[in-house]
């Protein structure tokens, strides 16, 4: 099997991570439910998750950042707790529906919401989003990537557009975690959620957001916190403030190990390389008559995803024949990103997305691109006969 | 006689472990105990000559303890 839907999450993980879960499994108790050996071993796991978790997305502290089960649920904590009636918040069409339906719903209770169009090469407009900002807009809600191109939004751009409007930024970075270089003070980032499976090589389960100094969310889900016992209201400082419940130990111990592989590796490093396989892909596709490249314009950054479509076919039907033909894994459809696939004019076919790893190796593109030439002529014989 | 260090947060009390033991600062963590708190949490308990030392460990890790109790424990 080839595995090229690393967007989706990275199924090659680093030993590192497969050893920690295995000890985990055999050593964990309830983290914070008792100072005992095995507890302590599943607290000891989760702090040295986030003091990893800190230092690779640049949080001010390890007490910033805050677990939870992914980061769908993350961005719905931002959404409920700064999304409501009588304020306003942004979006980008390139956002994920981890954004959109959570602030869908929000709007439905009575906070406003705008949502900033992509062009159809996938890029965003930046003096536009500007525009949007209105007296009582709080938010912005965005996306640092686009799940469908790979293409990469000036993220820093648009914080100093929404410190300038007295608004927060809030970064959906599942896709870039431990993918592109993150520091949430250098690029004023107020809050950055991210996902534990990916870029960061956990395991699913896990994710989370962390929180500039000063920016206080409420916690969306509040019950067991093994402190204060007797008081009506769970805790308020922070991370125990976002977190309730029995933590996923175990998921957390694969995301400390995942960190410090890209430590030692470097994300830098991780970049390139993954770039370098995404970038032969492209090229090579891009020669194969009636293959068709979503995004990728020459003066914005990308991560390491490629988008296409082969002619006309269903998406579904190029990733199921890479799948049963060649055993290659690609993710077809839409993404999960409706808006930015309208903008593509792509929402009916989809896209067949390859999305690469580090861990890939150039033989592996190599006979995709040889697989979806293959495919590519298949097509055209069938469709001539 | 211990020393005993409450915290606000889990969190708080493992960010004072992982500093106290890159530091060789003495201690570890217990369950709080029922005569400061009937609630449930962890509590950092270290020899009553450590004082200075750990409230500089404190200081150094930017932890606000939400108190320290000198306790003679079972």
């Amino acid at each position: 099997m080839i595995y090229f839907d690393n967007a989706a999450t990275t199924l090659a993980k680093p030993p590192g991570v497969l050893t920690a879960v295995q000890q985990a499994l055999g050593s964990f108790g309830a983290a914070g439910r008792g100072a005992h050996t095995a507890s302590l071993a599943a607290g000891r796991a989760i702090y040295k998750a986030r003091e990893r978790v800190a230092w690779l997305l640049g949080a001010p502290s390890p007490q910033r950042v805050a677990f939870c089960a992914n980061a769908t649920e993350a961005l719905n904590i931002v959404l409920s707790s700064l999304a409501r009636p009588g304020s306003h918040a942004l979006t980008t069409a390139a956002a994920h529906n981890s954004i959109l339906r959570p602030l869908y719903r929000q709007a439905e209770r009575g906070a406003r919401m705008s949502i900033l169009p992509v062009a159809a090469d996938g890029s965003i407009d930046y003096a536009a989003f500007a525009d949007l900002f209105e007296a009582d807009t709080n938010l912005a809600v965005v996306t640092h990537n686009s799940n469908v191109t790979g293409d990469v939004y000036d993220i820093a751009r648009m914080a100093e557009i929404c410190h300038a409007h007295g608004a927060l930024l809030a970064v959906d970075a599942a896709q870039t975690a431990g993918i592109l270089p993150l520091d949430m003070a250098e690029m004023g980032i107020d809050i950055l959620v991210f996902t534990g499976h990916k870029g960061l090589y956990g395991i699913q389960g896990t994710g989370g957001l962390c929180l500039a100094e000063g920016v206080e969310l409420e916690p969306l889900v509040v019950g067991g916190s093994g402190l204060h016992s007797f008081d009506h209201q769970h805790p308020t400082l922070m991370p125990e403030r976002l977190e309730a419940g029995t933590a996923n130990a175990h998921g957390l111990a694969a995301l400390a190990a995942g960190c410090d592989y890209l430590i030692e590796v470097g994300v830098a490093e991780v970049r390139s390389q993954s770039l370098v396989l995404a970038r032969h892909f492209e090229a090579g596709a891009r020669r194969i008559p009636g293959v068709r490249i979503y995004g990728g314009q020459a003066d914005v950054q990308r991560s390491p995803i490629v988008a296409l479509n082969v002619g006309s076919e269903d998406s579904a039907a190029i990733s199921d024949r890479l799948d049963m033909e060649y055993g290659i894994c690609t993710r077809p459809g839409v993404h999960c990103a409706p808006l930015m696939h309208e903008a593509l004019g792509t929402a009916e076919q989809g896209a067949v997305r390859f999305s690469f790893s580090h861990l890939n190796t150039v033989a592996e593109v190599d006979k995709a691109l040889a697989a979806l030439e293959q495919v590519s002529q298949t097509r055209k014989r069938s469709r001539c006969s | 006689m211990q020393l005993i260090v409450t915290f606000a947060s889990t969190a708080a009390a493992m960010a004072m472990e992982a500093y106290c033991r890159s530091a060789g600062v003495p201690g570890r963590i217990i369950p709080v105990p029922t005569q400061i708190s009937a609630g449930c949490g962890l509590a950092w308990s270290a020899p009553l000559d450590s004082k200075l030392v750990i409230e500089q460990a404190l200081l150094d890790c930017q932890l606000a303890a939400v108190g320290l109790h000198e306790l003679e424990l079972p």
